[in-house]
């Protein structure tokens, strides 16, 4: 398997050569947000606000970090499911943010939204915190502190490794993958 | 009658709290490398191997495995020659949870008010269920429980005619739905029988039963081959990415029912399947 490296944050002629299914190394700046997050940056849009953080070429990766230990960068810090963002991430696409990380399916309208836009859906290892968490350099909380866990936090990672899960033409790999699976077992 | 100081369901408490969250059962470890070799997909076989470094690196430095650390879901049995001192049980429940979330770093996902939301601050309530037992012991056993899986869990009232296919169709179609959703590979908790309460319930209980001890029940332990067998058959595989290894394994619970009816509950873990007991 070919792993490739990119720097955050890209553009999206990098974004277009990626393909569903590719693995994928992370480095640079990445932004977590979750549900209470992803609530209160629509409704800072709806008026009229400016969001915490510049949305354009923005990787979001939807994460609730446990808290870091005295002398840790962070706590252990996998993704969540992305399902529960999908109500929210066409806006934010729309705006110009290059992609996010989490896992799980995407609605047909995400999916719209990041071919629309030339965007990448990209996904973790489920479960695999402890082990995502040594690709995180620095971690800052920038907004939301109230909400703990669900604040926005600024990341800095190396080789952060992702799968890209719904690539910029709209491939999806939890269908793809499984197709393909199946089809070498059927041979 | 035997005394007990609550404290010490306290200290118990909050031990399993970090004890749970920081080491998986050998029994779960086991079926994650077995499923390894067997696996017949590279990716499949990539992804499990990452998940066994994490598995790894979690036990060796004390970190949370995943980072929700869940609801903790607190299952007590009582015996009934028992006098339990010092205190309110589920206050002591609820402090050791406090403390052992607390002091282990691990996240508090718990909100206040399941409409209004709001953060506890400290993970508490936990989740406790008591249950009166002969004897003058007290078991108590802890499972942190994530909500990417619990949020792919489901219960249905069958008629009594839907027979065995019907429940069978109805786990498997579970499965497929939550996809990639739960973090798979998944353990299946399946309850079948008893009451709408009772049958959730026995499916959280399911998911406690050692991975590789069968169903007593030979119908039943065939029953949980078969749909061990189907789901893997259904192609998701480790984080939905295609493979064999979707389900380490199926674990049924049952309970007499009645003459209109046929409970079904399916409760879903993922891979960081939790749970952790002392007796006192
Ligand atoms: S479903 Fe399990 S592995 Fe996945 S994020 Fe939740 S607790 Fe972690």
């Amino acid at each position: 398997m070919n792993e490739i490296r990119l720097e955050a944050p890209f553009s999206r002629e990098k974004l277009k050569e990626l393909k569903a299914g590719d693995s994928v190394l992370i480095t640079g700046t990445i932004y977590t947000a979750r549900d209470e997050a992803h609530k209160r940056m629509v409704e800072m849009l709806r008026q009229g606000k400016k969001l915490p953080f510049d949305i354009r070429d923005a990787l979001i990766y939807y994460a609730g970090p446990a808290p870091a230990r005295p002398g840790q960068v962070i706590g252990s810090v996998g993704p969540t499911t992305s399902y529960r963002m999908d109500p929210y991430a066409p806006v934010l696409l729309d705006l110009g943010q290059a992609g996010m990380i989490g896992k799980g399916p995407r609605s047909p309208e995400v999916k719209e939204a990041i071919v629309r836009n030339g965007a990448v859906y990209f996904a973790a290892i489920g479960g695999a915190a402890a082990l995502i968490a040594r690709s995180v350099t620095a971690a800052e909380v920038i907004a939301f502190e109230d909400l703990g866990a669900e604040a926005i936090r600024k990341l800095t990672v190396k080789d952060f490794p992702v799968t890209v899960a719904i690539d910029s033409q709209g491939n999806d790999q939890y269908e793809l993958g499984k197709i393909k699976y199946l089809n070498k077992n059927r041979e | 009658m035997r005394e007990l100081h609550v404290d010490q369901i306290t200290r118990v408490v909050a031990k399993l709290a970090e004890e749970t969250n920081f080491f998986l059962g050998e029994d779960v470890c086991r079926r994650i490398s077995l499923c390894r070799e067997q696996e017949d997909w590279p990716v499949a076989g990539d992804i499990l191997e990452k998940i066994e470094e994490n598995i790894r690196i979690a036990g060796e430095e004390r970190l949370p495995l995943c980072q929700d650390t869940g609801m903790a879901c607190v299952f007590l049995e009582v015996g009934q020659d028992v006098h339990l001192t010092g205190g309110n049980l589920e206050d002591a429940v609820n402090e050791g949870v406090r403390k052992g979330y607390t002091e282990g770093f691990l996240r508090k996902s718990i909100v206040a008010d399941p409409i209004r939301r709001g953060n506890t601050g400290d993970n508490t309530p936990a989740h406790v269920h008591y249950e009166i037992v002969p004897g003058d012991r007290v078991k108590v056993i802890l499972a942190p429980k994530g909500f990417g899986s619990e949020n792919m869990s489901r219960i249905k009232m069958f008629p009594p005619s839907a027979g065995a296919e019907g429940v069978k169709d109805f786990i498997v179609q579970c499965v497929e739905e939550a996809g990639a959703n739960p973090c798979p590979p998944i353990v299946v908790g399946v309850g079948i029988g008893g009451t709408f309460d009772r049958a959730a319930l026995m499916a959280k209980q399911a998911l406690l039963v050692p991975l590789e001890e069968p169903h007593p029940d030979e119908f039943y332990a065939a029953m949980e081959e078969e749909l061990l067998e189907r789901i893997n058959g259904l192609g998701i595989g480790p984080q939905g990415f295609g493979g064999r290894t979707t389900a380490l394994a199926v674990k049924i619970k049952t309970f007499p029912t009645h003459i209109a009816g046929m409970p079904v509950a399916v409760n879903i873990n993922c891979h960081v399947s939790r749970h952790g007991e002392v007796v006192l």
